[in-house]
């Protein structure tokens, strides 16, 4: 039965104020419920987005429900981490002479100084070429295709190279069947996600090739694969929000993994060795973060009508996005410089564009947006835990919904923001939130700091163009 | 340049502190590079690399804090100071978590899922987006917000014709629902009375008045300025009027309006036709005929509106108790003309509330012919460009040309209290007529404000040998913020004569002014 006006009469009233604080103010002062919003002009004013949002919402119907079914599936997806396989034979169209990075595509010539680092070191480790000089020389003669990770259901941490012989994760969306594979992760300091590609980063991608992946494959055989949702679940209690801080899910993923190893047929110096490699590395889940993640948001993708963001990527040079239902397009704009802390000796002079595919993280409900579940590394979004709740609180206003699995303890256990919606994000003016370490510009420094960095306006304004193309009569 | 470093055996801090901490001290004039970390193997090897690693360092523990600070010799010691008392602060600050402000519509209803009424008083060019998303989501609207096209204003109304919610204004000051003050509103108590007003001021003087006689207020829903224009066609009006009708609660609507245009008119008292309950109808300074051929009531001006609402529903039959008797006003009258001294006849009325100042004019014209006005009866009696006030004049200060750039004067009085001190510069003014409107949205102290001014103005007069009548009246009540009692009695203390209504305050004039003459 529809309301009649005057029922309005018979209910307790609860207001909204939009403009003069003083309004909200009076109301509470009179004992009725009263909140305020933090108004701005939609789109900041732009008359252009505004106009398309209006024509828009004449099939906001059709979008919610869009909408709905891909939050639906971001929720129901199950990502388990099954194998340790090579990425040419795991990845699909995974061509030899092939390099993956961190998406948007990119050529060569324009890449980002730490990603034609990686490049190069790709190719020194996968026995192209011997030294840097003939690696250049290879690249830049074209003898190396480049394509996004993304583009082969992968994603890679800064500047996300993957070559043919590097052994990656495979993730299995258990309720979707699709996959998601991501490299394993090297550790701090020089290493090839960075731009380094000296003798030791090397070295140590060939042990991790031989010696690593083949154990971490073998333990993985004797189990029905480890779930990465309830290892993601706990570590958010446990104060890390799976893409700046991974302390806690590292140790959880040891925890699970470690029997299993003790029952290969390694050697118990080399189980030594690989288990220290682990527990030194407290980004090790990162990797396992970013593939279930990316094995979740890809169940999400191609919902015709949908507006959620099924993927956020840097690539040192420029920022992209993906739309569930704008297909396969890259809506771009430039990577920015991020706003954080540094480690000494390095300011931001030194640091490198937005970098990474690690953004998956941001899309799939963790990472910034679980900021609240973080407080250890609050420095980075400003200092204060307050800073980080504030943070999270932000987000739910870009978002269709509120996670079922993912929840965060000072929020009273209210589950992240999950799916982040285009329409939102223009709408309010609001950002996503992305927390994110900083490369250095050159290769081969490695991480000089980390912080917040906003992704440019450009990419949501014409992922919004296109939409209003595409689905407005 | 130089460096000096400080070792803090056993004192912890995490990474991101130090970092940030570090960032600051960076920051800081004459220094170069500033460095605080605990004294862990790897991070020596990184203050090494830096050349950063004084002896000092060398040989710290993981669990001892290392400042290292490269800069300015004369600046070293000051600035290790400051960065142990930034270690302190950080230690001891308690972030206490503010109060969350969502940033959009969606965020509120998040927050706060059972709302029911959004107030919009952005700028115009955005307001109607903003109550189209509202009516959108089923929620009812306020919006104060004026500038909005007469277009949009129409199509917002007919959106919430169809989705049975409130589209009160565009410019609307004034609304009670449920009992809750919305924007410009005053404190009044529960009860039978139903007004649906097209004016802000209209509705305060109306629901305070009938307060103020014992009875209370079910609803004071407010349509905007434009709603009867023939445009509009009272689409909010006549659905709103409508809704009291078949509310429980209320016993009896008051229509309060400017005279609306002829055919909107003739609409408007069709549905009232229709009703089941008593309509007191009050369209100020229109023609009491419209009500014939219907049962409503007819009321004359805003405070006769309230008090034949008051007397239906205690089922008295005279209404006039409350008016003072003609003996009183003339008394009142005559206690200031003796005062004056020759050359003073004129009249200056400064209202802040526009309907208020409007019953003025028309009661004043009534009695003493035509008044000067920016908001005149007939246009040869506006004022020039200037505004200056000619022989007897009344002014709404509250119009635009009085408020470009400048705060309302109920809100800010001083636009007021200016005015009133060149007044009180001509000779030939005799009396001085004002409004104060109490309640949510106006200035705290509104009648001490004016009593400044008040007192100044009486002191100019008698100075050079006048007397200076002011003739006031206060619209509120006692449970306002600011307090009717208190107010009347800021107004007294200065000499001024308070009268219960503005319809009264007018009448004390009319009497003057004809004594005078």
């Amino acid at each position: 039965m529809t309301k009649k006006l005057q029922d309005l009469f018979k209910e307790e009233l609860n207001v909204i104020n939009i403009g003069l604080e003083s309004f909200a103010e009076n109301l509470k002062d009179e004992g009725y419920n009263a909140v305020q919003v933090d108004w701005k002009p939609a789109a900041g004013g732009d008359k252009e987005m505004a106009g398309l949002l209006d024509d828009i919402e004449n099939i906001s119907d059709r979008i919610a429900a869009a909408n709905e079914k891909a939050v639906e599936k971001i929720q129901k997806s199950e990502p388990i981490v099954i194998d340790v396989q090579t990425a040419k034979d795991a990845l699909p169209d995974f061509s030899d002479k092939m390099i993956l990075h961190a998406a948007p595509p990119e050529k060569w010539e324009d890449m980002s100084g730490p990603m034609q680092g990686a490049a190069i070191g790709a190719c020194i480790y996968e026995g192209w070429a011997e030294n840097e000089k003939e690696a250049r020389k290879m690249l830049d003669d074209g003898q190396v295709t480049f394509d996004a990770a993304h583009h082969h259901n992968a994603v890679g941490p800064m500047t996300g190279i993957v070559s043919p012989s590097m052994p990656v994760w495979v993730i299995e969306n258990k309720t979707y069947g699709n996959k998601a594979f991501t490299t394993l992760n090297e550790g701090l300091g020089k290493v090839l996600r960075f731009g380094a590609n000296g003798p030791d980063v090397i070295k140590k991608l060939k042990w991790m090739e031989k010696s690593l992946a083949p154990a971490l494959r073998e333990a993985l055989s004797k189990t029905d694969g480890i779930n990465l949702k309830n290892i993601t679940s706990q570590a958010l209690h446990m104060g890390d929000e799976v893409h700046n801080r991974n302390k806690a899910a590292t140790a959880l993923f040891i925890r699970e993994i470690t029997p299993f190893l003790l029952e290969t047929d390694h050697s118990n110096k080399e189980i030594k060795e690989i288990i220290k490699f682990m527990a030194g590395n407290e980004h090790f889940y990162l990797n396992l973060s970013m593939p279930a993640s990316k094995a979740t948001m890809d169940a999400a993708h191609g919902i015709e009508y949908s507006t959620v963001l099924t993927a956020m990527a840097r690539n040192g040079v420029r920022f992209g996005i993906r739309i569930s239902g704008l297909g396969d397009e890259w809506f771009v704009g430039e990577a920015q410089i991020v706003d954080g802390l540094y480690f000494p000796g390095y300011t931001e002079e030194d640091a490198c564009p937005d970098l990474g595919d690690s953004t998956i993280s941001e899309t799939a409900a963790v990472g910034g947006f679980a900021m609240a579940a973080a407080p250890a590394i609050v420095g980075f979004v400003g200092g204060t835990v307050a800073d980080s709740i504030r943070f999270t609180k932000d987000m739910y206003e870009i978002t269709v919904d509120e996670n079922d699995n993912f929840t965060i303890p000072p929020l009273n256990f209210r589950g992240t923001p999950t799916g982040i919606d285009l329409l939102k994000i223009i709408e309010t003016g609001i950002l996503p939130a992305i927390n994110t370490g900083i490369a250095h510009k050159e290769p081969g420094i490695g991480q000089i700091g980390a912080g917040l960095v906003d992704p440019p306006e450009e990419c949501f304004k014409s992922a919004i163009r296109a939409f209003a193309q595409k689905y407005i009569k | 340049m130089a460096k000096k470093a400080l070792v803090k055996e056993g004192t912890y801090f995490d990474s991101v502190s130090l970092m940030s901490i570090s960032k600051d001290i960076k920051a800081m004039d004459g220094i170069n590079e500033a460095t605080i970390v605990m004294g862990t193997d790897a991070n020596k090897e990184i203050l090494k690399t830096a050349n950063l690693l004084l002896p000092e360092a060398e040989t710290a523990k993981p669990n001892d804090l290392v400042i290292v600070i490269d800069g300015k010799e004369e600046v070293l010691d000051k600035t290790i100071d400051e960065t142990n008392q930034m270690l302190a602060d950080k230690k001891a600050s308690s972030d206490e978590e503010k109060e969350y402000n969502p940033g959009s519509l969606d965020g509120a209803l998040d927050l706060q899922p059972d709302s029911n009424l959004v107030i919009i008083s952005v700028p115009g060019e955005y307001a109607a987006r903003e109550a189209k998303k509202a009516l959108k989501r089923g929620l009812h609207v306020m919006l104060f917000s004026d500038n909005v096209p007469v277009e949009d204003e129409i199509e917002l109304k007919k959106m919430a014709v169809e989705k049975n919610l409130l589209l009160m204004g565009p410019d609307c000051g004034t609304a009670i629902v449920n009992g809750a003050p919305l924007a410009f509103a005053n404190v009044v108590s529960r009860g039978p009375v139903g007004i649906v007003a097209a004016s802000g001021t209209g509705a305060q003087a109306v629901s305070s008045l009938v307060d103020r006689q014992g009875v209370g207020l079910t609803q004071v829903i407010g349509t905007g300025g434009r709603d009867l224009k023939s445009k509009v066609k009272g689409i909010e009006m006549i659905k709103d009027m409508k809704a009291l009708d078949n509310d429980e609660e209320t016993e009896i609507i008051v229509l309060v309006s400017k005279p609306p245009a002829k055919e909107v008119s003739k609409k408007i008292m069709d549905e009232v036709k229709k009703l089941k309950k008593p309509v007191i109808v009050n369209f100020l300074g229109g023609d009491p005929a419209v009500v014939k051929g219907t049962d409503a009531i007819w009321a004359d001006t805003l405070e006769d509106a309230a008090l034949k609402a008051a007397a239906f529903i205690k089922g008295e039959d005279e209404v006039s108790s409350a008016s003072l008797k003609d003996e009183e006003i003339a008394e009142i009258a005559e206690e200031e003309t003796k005062k004056m001294a020759s050359p003073q006849k004129y009249l200056r009325g400064l209202y802040t509330g526009g309907t208020l100042c409007s019953e003025a004019v028309i009661l004043l014209t009534e009695e003493n012919g035509d008044i000067y006005s920016n908001t005149p009866l007939k246009d040869d009696f506006a004022l020039k460009e200037d505004l200056k006030s000619i022989k007897n004049t009344v002014i709404d200060l509250g119009e635009d040309e009085f408020t470009k750039g400048k705060p309302h004067p109920m809100i800010e009085p001083s636009l007021r209290n200016e005015r009133m001190a060149e007044e009180a510069e001509d000779e030939e003014v005799a009396v001085i007529l004002l409004d104060v409107v109490l309640g949510y949205g106006s200035h705290m102290d509104p009648a001490g404000e004016a009593a400044k001014a008040i007192k100044k103005a009486k002191t100019k007069a008698a100075d050079r040998g006048a007397y200076l009548s002011v003739i006031a009246s206060v619209c509120g009540t006692e449970k306002d913020p600011q307090n009717l009692h208190v107010q009347e009695e800021r107004l007294r203390e200065v000499g001024a004569k308070v009268l219960p209504t503005n319809v009264q305050a007018v009448r004390v004039v009319n009497k003057i002014l004809s004594d005078l003459n």
